[in-house]
């Protein structure tokens, strides 16, 4: 990927996330932030990690994004002034940012030599045969184990969101 | 490198001209086809000053159609209602027709066509993922028709919005697990690979197309891909007596004849993919890349430029066939109810899907295929 390339969709990037902290309306939060997933799965299709960047834009943007703007809208939520907020808050939040930005700075100045190093990368890095075959061999079990705990997370779900008993009012398959 | 660009352009250009062009005589198509079904006279207004009429042609409905109709469209009030949030209620037409039309970009029109020493490939944009980037696109539809029933500022545009977002999530399961099946059977997610595995013949009469391997996953994408188009019987998002026209309810002028377009193309779009998973593509029977191989050793060879001629039209008349089908069931289907619509969504297509492809599975692993 060219650097004026990866420039302008870094660039995006930030903006998005930006977009997501500056917006007043959740809405528009949420499309900020759906605009910086799908930046940063270009950017890992741009990087060669095609399967990835695809996976990313299927699950992320198009999926979990989708049930956000769902909760947003059946919260009925809307725009909010902001609270003018604890004095602790602030120096809360202050703190937590100062450290999150240490953090970014010391990485940028002292890179971990895993980054640093220029490894040439397999010639199938980032193809979908090595991702699968990394999941399951390499990773089976952890693979399988979150798959049964995402399972799980549907079940109660489900089992939660359904409120009357047989017999219970409400219509069937819940017309929205 | 030049070259190369200029030709990617070009492709470029032609699919997207072929599609516009498609979704347009679709719309033509859409009135006169049902006046034929319900034997009405049907579009024949707005003639050219009569010169059809005057030399004897029946008049078709053409003009009004392809002419009349969008000139009245974008020359109309562009009316944006009270309350609405006017930047989304703009891009909202776009973000629907942008995934839509990105999504031709990896559907193969031809094989390889040769001219001087380079051999072009006949797809805009050769991506050996197409079938995850297929998957991408059409999820980030969901975004134009569920903001622009949220950003209208009105109950029934709102309500289109969120049961279109609900059906094509849901619908978007059992059009992945019947992808997923065509890839395990082809062992590839690159379209065009996938087109030319379905070449040659079987029993030297059956064309080896996906349909008569896979043919549960090929009525599975044909449902699920014209319950994502929000077609009849899939209209509920739009349903006229229910919600006046659901989503685009408040668009008027140039954002609702995008709108319309963004109809029609998925249309196309949902033709285009069962033509390039289910039969075949662009390959035409007995159609080798040297020429006709006939059963009984019958042999007529023909030049590159003809072959790819008669791919590029076998394709575009099997995406015409199946665009007139789901024309044809749009006639013919009364709508569902939004509580049947989600049963056949979850419980009756996805178990499908799956059983699907566990078969399949199976008889990869144990059937040595």
């Amino acid at each position: 990927m060219p650097l004026w390339l990866f420039i302008f969709l870094a660039a995006l990037a930030i903006i998005g996330a930006a977009g997501v902290v500056l917006q007043r309306h959740p809405v528009h939060s949420l499309l900020s932030l759906v605009m910086t997933l799908v930046v940063i799965a270009v950017l890992f299709i741009g990087l060669g990690a095609a399967t990835v960047g695809f996976l990313q834009m299927i699950v992320y943007a198009g999926a979990i994004m989708v049930l956000f703007l769902f909760v947003i809208w059946l919260l009925n939520l809307q725009s909010q002034p902001l609270e003018p907020g604890h004095l602790a808050l602030k120096f809360l939040g202050s703190l937590g940012s100062a450290a999150l930005i240490a953090e970014l700075l010391l990485f940028v100045v002292h890179p971990p030599p895993a980054i640093t190093q220029n490894r040439a990368v397999a010639m199938d890095f980032g193809s979908i045969g090595r991702l699968a075959q990394s999941l399951f061999t390499d990773y089976l079990i952890a693979f399988e184990a979150t798959s049964v705990l995402l399972l799980v997370g549907v079940i109660g779900g489900v089992a939660l969101a359904r409120r009357t008993t047989a017999g219970g009012g409400g219509a069937p398959g819940g017309t929205p | 490198m030049l070259a190369e660009l200029i030709i990617g352009a070009i492709k470029a250009i032609i699919v997207l001209l072929m599609v516009l062009n498609l979704s347009a005589i679709l719309l033509w198509f859409e009135r006169k086809g049902s006046a034929l079904i319900q034997d009405r006279v049907g579009a024949n207004r707005a003639a050219i000053v009569g010169v059809g009429r005057r030399l004897g042609l029946p008049n078709l409905g053409f003009v009004n159609t392809l002419m009349a109709d969008p000139l009245k469209l974008f020359t109309k009030e562009d009316f944006v209602p009270a309350g609405a949030d006017r930047f989304l209620h703009a891009l909202a037409p776009f973000l629907a027709m942008f995934p839509v039309l990105i999504t031709f970009a990896v559907v193969p029109f031809g094989d390889t066509l040769i001219i001087g020493d380079r051999s072009i490939n006949l797809q805009a944009a050769n991506l050996n993922v197409a079938a995850l980037y297929i998957l991408a696109t059409i999820g980030l539809g969901v975004y134009g028709v569920s903001l622009g029933g949220w950003a209208s500022n009105n109950r029934w545009a709102l309500l289109g919005g969120i049961r279109a977002t609900a059906q094509m999530i849901s619908y978007e399961l059992a059009m992945g697990l019947a992808i997923v099946s065509m890839v395990m059977t082809y062992g590839t997610l690159d379209l065009q690979l996938m087109c030319r595995e379905q070449g040659g013949v079987w029993f030297g009469f059956l064309p080896r197309w996906g349909i008569f391997v896979q043919p549960l996953a090929f009525l599975l994408l044909l449902t699920a891909g014209m319950a994502e188009s929000k077609r009849v019987p899939f209209d509920l998002p739009e349903g006229e007596s229910e919600l006046i026209a659901g989503y685009f309810t408040e668009y008027s002028g140039g954002k609702q004849a995008v709108f319309m377009l963004v109809d029609f193309a998925e249309i196309v779009l949902v033709s285009a993919l069962v033509t390039t998973f289910f039969f075949g593509g662009w390959q035409f029977p007995w159609l080798y890349p040297d020429g006709f191989h006939l059963p009984g050793g019958a042999f007529f060879h023909l030049p590159n430029l003809a072959v790819a001629i008669i791919q590029i039209i076998t394709f575009t008349l099997k995406v015409v066939a199946f665009c007139w089908l789901q024309i044809l069931l749009r006639w013919t289907l009364p709508r569902f109810r939004y509580d049947q619509l989600m049963r056949l969504g979850w419980k009756g297509l996805l178990p499908l899907g799956l059983l699907n492809v566990a078969v399949t599975a199976c008889v990869i692993v144990f059937g040595g295929v």
